[in-house]
């Protein structure tokens, strides 16, 4: 195995990150890269046009969030990041890879949450997790889920259906198994979405320590302003399909001459044709 | 980070047993969480055998045709159930992840389509024992019938109407991706559309000319026709055996490939996200 050989030899390029695929090869990236690249992205169903031509990056260990209205293409967006949906046109590279490509190269890598996608209600929480477990290829799962039930306090519900959960326990449920893996890189849609403001708290208290602890790289999509500013240092704004402003929640706020992020988002949202005028200029 | 949760060269593997096993055993979990369901998967091929059963008893005495050979509805009515259990034990897997909405969970992990694919033909083979078994052994003490009579050539019966099943599954759950859940009542009757070209009670030569076309191209009604043969004549139609391989491979292939086509155009529309009740 040349590569690893040459990045274990590390002295010239201590920044290289190695991840053996099989016994002759392995996939090579620099630390310092950005995590998430998109260029030019457009997805289209028939005339509608969802996301047209996006570009951003999210640099590693960063939270950043796309930000907008009902119909903005924030969801579409993650799912074609996903690789649940397949783009129109343009570049997705996820730690360095083409996701087009090579998306199985880099899912063992990352993982999901969405209070719309389900975990099957009929299995027990325990029986869910042990299930995408495997799927993962967990190692030592037994240990990985008692450590997860523990962290996120789902213990006392393990082995009881999934289904008989309340809104709060499900969140709790679905963040257990997205972070089953220790996912470098989490995409996250409304993680919050119809929780109490009590729970809603503790679920970004949480997602704040996990980042902390392991450097993780979170991209998030919502509508809470509250959450977007508490938990990013990078803000995309998309409006009809479009990045229409970017920058940390500071920046965003002081450029518009605002107290908070939730006004910002109201000026671009109601005065969309500014905007894109703005744009069209540009 | 993760390389310590991970094993990430069975993650990346192109095929993993262990990813399959999981699939496996999440469809275990689903029949183990509800004793209505595996009672229902008892339930049907055991009435039916009971009402073909009595059936055959009345027709071994008014029937010169049943009379030739006692068991002959009472197989045909098992094997029958072979390839309708083969193919609904696909298509009702695949109903799962649509009821539970959980195919975007389940295609953010590396769960290769193809490994889903095996999953499900694997659990469409647990699924049939479980039904079709507990039938034939039952029609021993109720009737005095042994389908295990047949001997060798049953497990090539078997075989060939499982495959079939396999392959319209995949070709139903193929609609299903499409049309989502609008379309889930063609997991439980399209095959009933192949009954009457099956010739599953009757020899392929009583039907219409026309029909006998399409039922030459079923390896189902191949299967009946050896299946009399055993009965009635005590020979293996080899003939008959390599016609309904050979189509069954096609059929098989053919499923899968229209299978894996509509999971590539649900992903070009993001059906995998929405799909659900």
């Amino acid at each position: 195995m040349p590569i690893i050989r040459e990045a274990a030899a590390g002295g010239e390029a201590p920044d290289l990150r190695v991840w053996p695929v099989r016994d002759d090869y392995a996939i090579v990236c620099r630390v310092s890269d950005p995590v998430v690249q998109v260029s030019d992205l457009r997805k289209s169903f028939g005339d509608t046009l969802a996301v047209d031509g996006i570009d951003f990056v999210v640099p590693r260990a960063a939270t950043a969030a796309l930000l907008g209205g009902n119909g903005a293409g924030k969801t579409t967006t993650l799912s074609m990041l996903l690789g649940l949906l397949l783009p129109t046109a343009g570049r997705i590279r996820i730690f360095g890879e083409d996701m087009l490509r090579h998306r199985y190269r880099v899912l063992p890598r990352m993982n999901f949450s969405s209070p719309y996608v389900d975990l099957p209600h009929r299995l027990t929480v325990r029986q869910n997790l042990s299930v995408y477990g495997r799927l993962y290829g967990l190692a030592q799962l037994k240990t990985r889920i008692e450590t997860l039930a523990s962290d996120l306090q789902i213990g006392e519900f393990l082995d009881r259906q999934t289904g008989q959960l309340s809104a709060g326990q499900k969140t709790r449920v679905a963040l257990a198994k997205a972070l089953l893996n220790e996912p470098e890189l989490l995409l996250l849609d409304e993680p919050t979405a119809s929780l109490d403001p009590d729970t809603g708290d503790w679920v970004r208290g949480y997602l704040e320590i996990y980042q902390r602890r392991t450097g993780a790289t979170i991209l998030l999509a919502s509508h809470n302003m509250g959450e977007v500013e508490r938990l990013c240092s990078e803000v995309i704004m998309m409006r009809r399909g479009r990045i229409v402003d970017r920058g940390s929640p500071r920046a965003l706020i002081e450029r518009y001459g605002r107290d908070t992020l939730e006004q910002v988002f109201l000026d671009i949202a109601r005065a969309g044709t500014r905007f894109d005028s703005r744009e069209a200029a540009q | 980070m993760s390389a310590t949760a991970v094993d990430h060269r069975a993650a990346l593997a192109r095929f993993s047993p262990a990813r399959l096993g999981a699939m496996v055993l999440r469809y275990l979990y689903l029949l183990r969480s509800s004793w209505p369901r595996t009672l229902e998967l008892l339930y049907w091929p055991a009435i039916q055998m009971i009402l073909w059963g009595f059936t055959s008893k009345f027709l071994m005495t008014n029937s010169s045709y049943v009379a030739r050979a006692g068991g002959v509805l009472l197989a045909a009515v098992m094997l029958w159930d072979v390839m309708f259990r083969g193919q609904l034990g696909v298509s009702v897997s695949f109903l799962e992840e649509l009821w539970s909405r959980n195919l975007g969970h389940l295609f953010v992990s590396p769960l290769r389509p193809y490994e889903w694919v095996l999953s499900l033909l694997t659990m469409s083979l647990v699924r049939v024992i479980i039904g079709v078994v507990p039938a034939t052994l039952l029609a021993i003490p109720l009737y005095h019938y042994s389908i295990f009579t047949l001997g060798p050539p049953l497990i090539a019966f078997f075989l060939l109407l499982l495959i079939m099943g396999w392959g319209l599954g995949l070709m139903i759950g193929a609609l299903l991706l499409r049309h989502g859940l609008g379309a889930e009542s063609l997991a439980w009757l399209a095959v009933f559309l192949l009954a009457p070209a099956s010739a599953v009670y009757y020899p392929v030569s009583v039907l219409p000319p026309w029909l006998q076309y399409l039922a030459w191209a079923l390896p189902s009604a191949h299967v009946f026709e050896g299946m009399r043969a055993v009965m009635f004549e005590g020979v293996f139609r080899v003939d008959h055996f390599m016609a309904a391989a050979a189509l069954d491979l096609v059929y098989l292939l053919f499923g899968g490939a229209i299978f894996l086509y509509a999971f590539r155009q649900a992903r070009q529309r993001g059906a995998l996200l929405q799909m659900g009740e």
